[in-house]
Parts: C-alpha cells; sequence; structure tokens
C-alpha cells in the first residue's frame, strides 16, 4: 500500500510539475467554471434558485466528461515518444501509474468544482453540507474511472491517435445529452428514455443531484456509487491488461 | 545474466496477417559482457529486447533475465535492469532535471537521493549545463546522453541499449562510446545493445550476435565470426584474363576478369608464397593486396546480402 501511494505520488508529481512551471494552462482551466457561470447564469437570469439546484451538479458532471476524458491526449504523445517505454521499464506499480496519470485531470476537476459551488452559492445554489463532500468523493472516483478508460482508448489509438479523437468526441455528446445533464429526460419518446438508462452518466447525474440537494439515502445516491466504482474498476483493470499486453 | 529458450513474437497486424519478429531465439550472457546485437532493419532486435524488458510479452518461449522469469515476475526483473530505449525517452514537457530526478523516485529513491543521483548523473554525462533546458531544444546527441542518463538512474548491474548512436554524427557516436565504456569499465555493468553499424559492433563488443529475419544466424566474438565465416583473402590482379585462369588452376580460388580472390588462414603470411607459386608458373602479376574480413562479409557469406545495402530505415 505505501509502495502504491508512493508510486501515484511519483508519477502525479511528475505530471503536475510542467504545469507548476508554466502555470497559464491550470488558470485556463479555472477560468472555464467561471464561463459556464456566465453563460448559464445570463440564461437562467430570474429564474428561482431551484434550477442552480438543478443545473450546477449538471455543469460538474459535464465537466468531469470533458476534462478527465481528455487526460488520455498526454498520453497519446509519450507514447509517440519513447516517455511512456521508459516509465514501464520503471518498477512502479501499474495501477498507480494509471492512477497517477488520471490525478491531475481529477484534482482540476475539484478544484473547479469547488470554484462552482463557491461562486454559485451567492446566485441561490443551496447545497448540503454533508452532501457536497459525498458528492465531490463520487466525482472523483468517476473522474479516475474515465481517465483510465482515456488512457486505454489512447493506447489503443496509437500510433496515428485518430481513434482517439473519432471516439472520445463521437462518444462525448451522446454520453452527456442522454444522461440528462442538460436537459431532462422525462419528457424524451421512450426508447430515448431505454437509451438514457443503459447509460451509467445518467446514474450518476441522479446521484449528484440527490446528493447537493441533502436527500442522502435516495436510492439514485447506491446505483450512483455502484456506477462510478464499476467505470473505475472497469478503466483500471482494462488500463492494467493494456499495459501488460505492451504497448 | 540472459538466458532465454525458444523466444518467439509474432504480431498481428490484421485479422490474418502476421508478423513473425522473433522466431526462437536462445540466447545466454553472462555478467559482465558488453554483447552486440548486429541486424539489418527489421530483424528483430528491438522485438527481442522489448521482450526481455518486460514490455512485450513473448508469444512463446521464456526469458529468464537478471534471475527473474520476464512473464511470471516481471516487476522483480525491471528492478534489476536499465533500458535506453530506439525513441528518446524524456518527456517533451519536462526539463532534464526534473525528468532525472522522476525517474529515481520511479525506481523508489527518496526525493533528496534522486536530487543527488540526478545532479550527479548530469555531471558524469556532460549534461548539468542543459539542466534547465526542455528536451525538445536539445542535440540529438545531447538528448541521446539524456536517454542514457535516465537508463542509469538506479545504477543496474544490467543496461538494455536499442540502436545508442543510430543517428548521430561520428564525434557524437564517439562521445557516446566513451561514456559507454567508462560506464563498463567502472560499474562492470552487463551491456546489451543493439546497433546495424558493422564497425562499431566490430571494435566495441565483446561478443556479436548477428540476427536476421527474427533468428540468431552467428554468434560469437567479432574474430572468430569474421575467421570462420568469411576469412582473410589474398587477392592478386593479373596482366590479362587468360593469365587469372591460370592462377586458378594452380594455385586455386575465384577469378573475375584479372581479379583473383583466394581464401587463406593469415593473408599477409600467405601472400609472398602465393607470389612466388604464380610467378613459377609464369602468370604475371600486376598488383597484390590482402584483404581482412568484415563483419559485413560475414553477412554475406550467411544470408547472400550485405548489410551496408539497407542501412537506411525501411
Ligand atoms: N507493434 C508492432 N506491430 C506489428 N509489427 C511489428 C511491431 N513491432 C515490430 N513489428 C515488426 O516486427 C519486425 C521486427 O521489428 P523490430 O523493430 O524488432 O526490428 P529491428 O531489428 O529493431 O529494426 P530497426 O533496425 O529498424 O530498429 C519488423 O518486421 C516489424 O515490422
Ligand atoms: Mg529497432
Amino acid at each position: 500500500m505505501t509502495t502504491f501511494l508512493r508510486d501515484t505520488t511519483t508519477v502525479f508529481s511528475r505530471e503536475l510539475r510542467p504545469a507548476l512551471r508554466n502555470p497559464v494552462g491550470l488558470l485556463f482551466d479555472m477560468g472555464q467554471p467561471l464561463l459556464f457561470l456566465f453563460l448559464f447564469g445570463t440564461l437562467l437570469d430570474g429564474a428561482v434558485g431551484s434550477s442552480w439546484q438543478w443545473f450546477v451538479p449538471g455543469i460538474l458532471v459535464m465537466m468531469c466528461l470533458t476534462g478527465p476524458m481528455g487526460a488520455g491526449y498526454g498520453l497519446l504523445v509519450e507514447l509517440l515518444g519513447g516517455a511512456f517505454e521508459r516509465l514501464l521499464v520503471t518498477p512502479l506499480n501499474r495501477t498507480a501509474m494509471l492512477v497517477g496519470k488520471c490525478m491531475k485531470a481529477t484534482l482540476t476537476l475539484l478544484a473547479q468544482a469547488v470554484l462552482i459551488i463557491l461562486l454559485a452559492l451567492p446566485l441561490g445554489f443551496e447545497p448540503h453540507a454533508v452532501g457536497v463532500p459525498a458528492a465531490l468523493a463520487q466525482l472523483m472516483v468517476f473522474a479516475v474511472g474515465l481517465g483510465a478508460l482515456s488512457f486505454v482508448l489512447a493506447v489503443k489509438s496509437a500510433p496515428s491517435g485518430t481513434l482517439f479523437y473519432v471516439v472520445s468526441q463521437s462518444v462525448l455528446f451522446p454520453l452527456l445529452l442522454l444522461s440528462g445533464v442538460l436537459l431532462p429526460l422525462e419528457s424524451a419518446p421512450g426508447w430515448l428514455r431505454v437509451l438514457g438508462q443503459l447509460n451509467p452518466v445518467t446514474y450518476v447525474v441522479a446521484a449528484q443531484r440527490a446528493l447537493y440537494a441533502g436527500d442522502l439515502a435516495d436510492p439514485s445516491v447506491l446505483y450512483g456509487g455502484i456506477a462510478v466504482c464499476v467505470v473505475a474498476a472497469v478503466g483500471l483493470h482494462l488500463g492494467n491488461r493494456a499495459m501488460r499486453k505492451g504497448v | 545474466m540472459i538466458h532465454t529458450r525458444g523466444l518467439t513474437r509474432v504480431f498481428t497486424v490484421r485479422r490474418k496477417e502476421k508478423v513473425d519478429a522473433v522466431r526462437g531465439v536462445d540466447l545466454d550472457i553472462e555478467a559482465g559482457r558488453l554483447v552486440a546485437f548486429l541486424g539489418p532493419n527489421g530483424a528483430g532486435k528491438s522485438t527481442t529486447l522489448r521482450m526481455l524488458t518486460t514490455l512485450l510479452p513473448p508469444t512463446s518461449g521464456s526469458a529468464v533475465v537478471a534471475g527473474h522469469d520476464v512473464v511470471k515476475d516481471p516487476a522483480r526483473v525491471r528492478s534489476h535492469i536499465g533500458y535506453v530505449g530506439q525513441r528518446n525517452s524524456a518527456g517533451e514537457e519536462h526539463r532534464v532535471r526534473d525528468e532525472l530526478v522522476s525517474q529515481g523516485r520511479c525506481y523508489g529513491l527518496r526525493p533528496r537521493e534522486a536530487t543527488r543521483r540526478a545532479d550527479e548523473l548530469l555531471d558524469l554525462l556532460d549534461l548539468t549545463p542543459l539542466a534547465k533546458r526542455l528536451p525538445g531544444t536539445l542535440s540529438g546527441g545531447q538528448r541521446r546522453r539524456l536517454d542514457i542518463a535516465l537508463g542509469l538512474v538506479h545504477r543496474p548491474r544490467l543496461l538494455f541499449m536499442d540502436e545508442p548512436s543510430t543517428g548521430l554524427d561520428p564525434k557524437s557516436r564517439a562521445e557516446i562510446w566513451q561514456h559507454i565504456l567508462r560506464l563498463r569499465e567502472t560499474y562492470g555493468t552487463t551491456l546489451l545493445l543493439t546497433t546495424h553499424y558493422l564497425e562499431e559492433a566490430d571494435s566495441m563488443a565483446e561478443r556479436v550476435v548477428i540476427i536476421d529475419g527474427g533468428r540468431i544466424i552467428a554468434d560469437g566474438t567479432a574474430e572468430q565470426l569474421k575467421n570462420d565465416l568469411a576469412g582473410d583473402h589474398v587477392v592478386v590482379t593479373t596482366a590479362t584474363a587468360q593469365d587469372a585462369e591460370k592462377a586458378v588452376r594452380v594455385a586455386g580460388g575465384t577469378a573475375r576478369d584479372t581479379t583473383v580472390r583466394l581464401r587463406v588462414d593469415r593473408a599477409a603470411a600467405a601472400l609472398p608464397g602465393h607470389l612466388r607459386t604464380l610467378d613459377a608458373a609464369g602468370v604475371k602479376v600486376t598488383a597484390a593486396e590482402t584483404v581482412r574480413p568484415t563483419l559485413d562479409d560475414v553477412f554475406l557469406t550467411l544470408t547472400g546480402r550485405s548489410l551496408t545495402d539497407d542501412d537506411l530505415p525501411a
């Protein structure tokens, strides 16, 4: 376990250092929530506080899909050079490598989420005190899972990378639209609702909304928790397998 | 240090298309050796190295590296070996010194130790003035030195290097070799490297393993290979083609136009006698020389192809 933590830290700090040396990217990442809030705030102008209650968790899940899903891009670059191969020859724990690589995107997401929550407070967002940490923890697990899947996709699409762009672009929007992040699915036709129910993101969105609202005992919280754990387990398993099979 | 039996790797390119990159390699390398894998593009050098360094699971066969099986116990193998890949090892976004420190941390060094070791290596490989640069701003030779530094962070007893000197100018190549030889002298590191530079394998390696089409086709010291498989030649030029034919009749060898080649044990010692024989037979010789074999002649004898023909990247 200590080796695991040490290796995760090693990989994470390697990923983070260039960003700290040149923090423009990090500032840009932090600007994104402001943009979202400004746009949504304008759209929701005059709407009641409950709209924020519905939108903020949605925005957070949406950012979770765009940020960590793009985490594999960095790996694609390292795969084309020899840097990833070099790391694979070291005794680093493989799962720690995956988690460490996802950590930058995950912690960026955490900072963005906290920023959004804080900024939305004066606008009428009323998050539940216990629900917030639980919701954030769930989001982190989801982010690690998505990040790991994104790495698997990067490994599969090397050397050209085409597959990476095609899949990440074409999967992202259906996942988002069919999850009820932006528009409720209740009024959608039956077949669309069925598709929505097959989409793990749907459960995460529902769980997040319940947690921020303070409905901690709502069954959706359990389903959402299961969904993120399954995504994380599948992501890490496939990631490990991809590294074992050789890149 | 390295023992392989029937090591084989098949790549599936498309559904039906298979590439036999490595076919049944048996190899035993004792500790402390400097062994060179020599072979043309696509011979399977990198694939073999990638299997020995746990990057690629073998399709069949076995390999024990530094005392541990690469398939059953890859983690143990990794902590004992160093690897300098064919491509550059440093991440493009990372400063030279940062990468060296990270690499030390990857091998479990404490932060302070990793920093100290990084500075030591910067010094050892003359990289100190470049410590804060990004790899993209380094010259080819400087980048290669950084790759080697990264492979040395944990003082491995066994170091694999895939074409450490390819693409460098003669001066940088000589520098890289200076570092490699010093490393061996200081730490007694076992070195397995690949190259397609003949002279390099010839002059630097204690043992040359020639690999072609995924198989080992020859294995020994450069001297042995050259003596056994190519041998010295005495080459004489005669005045006329008839004289050349006559020379072949009296002394053997092969003639082409007015040039006669004769394989002998030691060319320098054989030349005077050969000339006397030809003179006595009335063959008029206009020029004579002794030819020492090269590893290219060895490769030519074995495969009917020249190594230098396909020296260009495939
Ligand atoms: N990932 C891969 N997928 C499919 N085929 C591969 C793969 N890697 C190598 N090969 C094939 O295996 C064969 C051996 O390749 P390898 O890279 O081991 O050659 P090499 O001796 O290192 O050549 P070079 O001197 O060009 O580096 C080649 O025919 C190559 O096309
Ligand atoms: Mg190669």
